[in-house]
């Protein structure tokens, strides 16, 4: 650290709102990405899982390990086959986000009381329309968990992607922060990424409260 | 096909009536050749408009063959039919659409309000929505539900007799000429049971629809059934007869004992309070003058009046020191202790009901809660000893009725 210079410098900030933005918004675009491209894979393997119940425990299985893998690790495993590029980091990012995708899709499908399963194939519902008209709306609060838990450890995550290049908000902690000792641009990405994480999580909580107003109707 | 008396029709009032279902040879055997099965070349036959009540001690496979007629379960081998035609010859999904399904769970959906959850059957075959919307009202109204207070509203917000009236209206939506019905009322408090019970046989008076209903309780089946089907264990049908005949003549010991030693009370159950005729109270109303009551009573020669709000629902009996006086008829003056009947209520329920209250004389009334008239113990009494005669219990009083 420099003598006389001031720790935290607010006109850093003020004068590099462009950079900042730009970084935000790099942040958000890669979360979106990853939770979506997570949420069509799990929903897949659910699929899959449905079909042969016997692949949950591998599915899980699997999840389980790549979720357990320290993020540095798993880019440097990835690196050698897709080099320092946006998908080595997306590919990390969906992978942590398929085990708790997974989980809670099945989850809420396997909570579908049976009456209802029941009362929709007696009345001559087909597979698919049960699947998407029934099962899935009811299931939708489980699922919306799981997607708000992966949305806020993605956006954890993203910031590690920096050490690859990537990165968004974590550009500013990691590379204009700790490689030159400068505080305010730690504190801006820091606080900036944990805000960002609140506020995903509360919009999704929202959606899910607009998506599921039967969820509190309760006898009056 | 069996589409093309179903869904199509526009529903007029009560719509179309049943249609005749058979079972032929029906088999059903969960597992290789040579395990025993669970349905064993069940045959029967309902005549169009009926309600068959499949009824047996667990394991007498009476789900079973009940999902056979919607291809819930696919026979092993013999076949069903309605209206005369195979019922293999539909697509199962497009079948069940054409057959009423009520379960005792319910089963609704809770992410739907309720008019949607009438409204499914319909949407699965593409009604215009402006039908749609006239038939949910149609129907809620019918199963006595409020449209404008029902509708909108969410299921986990009904009481469980409100979403089996629901799930009652669900099945009826499309008008279907068959309803499968698997103890729809078992999961409700006996109170609410018989009520619901009242209730389904005086919209079946209506509609005329062809009801499979499975229970395992023989009184439900004796209340509901047109004709009774008993199986036993391993899916082999007992005795295929209607009420009044099985208590009276069980074809086996099996069915003996399963109907129970208590045949006589039983037999009940096959007479309505709408059977009897029924004696005319003398009714005071809120606000007459008690010296008016007093006059009458004389007049009639009895000791007791009725007294009625303006609506005519009663509220007890005035007898004693409360018409000592000379101001008029207050509603604390009444002595409430008859139990109040429906005409649909089976006498079983109407004499359980009135030997359990302290005035041994049920008062019988409407849908509105209005005074239809009083009956006795004893012109219960009458019927128990009266000898077995068709399908209903002799009793001269009845034959006065319309």
């Amino acid at each position: 650290m420099i003598a006389g210079r001031p720790i935290l410098q607010p006109q850093w900030v003020l004068d590099n709102l462009d950079e900042i933005g730009r970084r935000l918004g790099e942040h958000v675009l890669m979360t979106v990405l990853a939770v979506t491209i997570g949420l069509v894979v799990s929903f897949g393997l659910a699929l899959l899982i449905r079909a042969w119940p016997r692949l949950y425990g591998p599915v899980i299985g699997i999840s389980g390990v790549i979720y357990s893998i320290p993020s540095l690790a798993l880019f440097a495993l990835l690196i050698p086959i897709t080099g320092i590029t946006l998908l080595t980091a997306e590919i990390a990012l969906v992978g942590y986000t398929l085990l708790i995708l997974v989980r809670n899709i099945i989850t809420g499908l396997d909570g579908v009381p049976p009456e209802v399963i029941d009362a929709a194939r007696g009345m001559g519902y087909s597979v698919s329309e049960r699947l998407w008209r029934v099962e899935l709306p009811i299931a939708l609060p489980v699922i919306v968990a799981g997607i708000r838990g992966a949305t806020v450890t993605t956006i954890g995550l993203v910031t590690v992607t920096s050490l690859i290049g990537m990165g968004g908000l974590g550009y500013l902690i990691v590379n204009t922060g700790i490689r030159r000792f400068f505080a305010t641009s730690i504190l801006t990405g820091v606080v900036l990424s944990v805000a960002l994480a609140v506020v995903a999580d509360l919009a999704l909580l929202a959606v899910q409260h607009r998506l599921t107003p039967w969820a509190r109707a309760r006898a009056t | 096909m069996i589409t093309e008396m179903a869904p199509g029709t526009p529903s007029t009032g009560a719509g179309q009536g049943g249609l005749a279902v058979a079972l032929e040879h029906l088999t059903k055997r969960y597992g290789p050749p040579g395990t025993p099965p669970a349905v064993n070349d069940l045959s029967l036959e309902i005549p169009a408009g009926q309600v068959c009540v499949l009824v047996g001690p667990s394991g007498c496979g009476k789900t079973t063959t009940m999902k056979m007629i919607n291809r819930l379960v696919e026979p092993t081998s013999g076949r069903v039919t309605i209206g005369g035609q195979d019922i293999m010859g539909v697509p199962a999904v497009e079948l069940r659409r054409s057959i009423g399904y009520v379960i005792q769970q319910v089963g609704l959906f809770p992410h739907v309000t309720i008019g949607e959850n009438v409204a499914v059957v319909p949407r699965l075959l593409r009604w215009p929505e402006p039908r749609i919307r006239d038939r949910v009202e149609e129907l809620l109204e019918l199963v006595g539900l409020e449209p404008g207070v029902y509708r909108d509203r969410y299921p986990a917000a009904l009481s469980g007799g409100e979403q089996q009236r629901v799930g009652v209206a669900r099945a009826l939506a499309a008008d279907p000429p068959v309803m499968l019905m698997d103890e729809p009322f078992g999961a409700v408090d006996p109170i609410r049971r018989d009520r619901l019970q009242n209730e389904f046989l005086r919209l079946q008076a209506k509609v005329r629809k062809t009801v499979v209903f499975v229970t395992h309780d023989v009184d439900e089946a004796i209340k509901m059934a047109d004709r009774i089907a008993i199986l036993q264990r391993g899916g082999i049908l007992a005795q295929y007869d209607t009420p009044d005949h099985l208590l009276t003549h069980p074809a086996s010991e099996f069915v003996e004992r399963f109907v129970g030693a208590d045949r006589g009370l039983k037999r009940l159950s096959l007479a309505r309070v709408a059977d009897l005729s029924l004696q005319e109270p003398l009714l005071a109303h809120v606000g007459e003058p008690i010296a008016d009551v007093r006059a009458r009573l004389n007049r009639a020669g009895t000791h007791f009046a009725l007294l009625v709000d303006a609506a005519d629902r009663p509220l007890g009996w005035l007898s004693g020191t409360s018409l000592d006086r000379n101001d008029a008829v207050a509603e604390e003056d009444a002595a409430p202790g008859s139990a109040l009947l429906e005409p649909q209520s089976t006498l079983r329920d109407a004499l359980s009901a009135m030997l359990g209250s302290s005035v041994q004389l049920g008062v019988v009334v409407d849908e509105r809660d209005a005074v239809l008239g009083v009956i006795s113990v004893d012109a219960i009494s009458d019927v128990i000893r009266a000898p077995a005669r068709g399908s209903r219990p002799d009793d001269p009083s009845a034959d006065a009725e319309p």
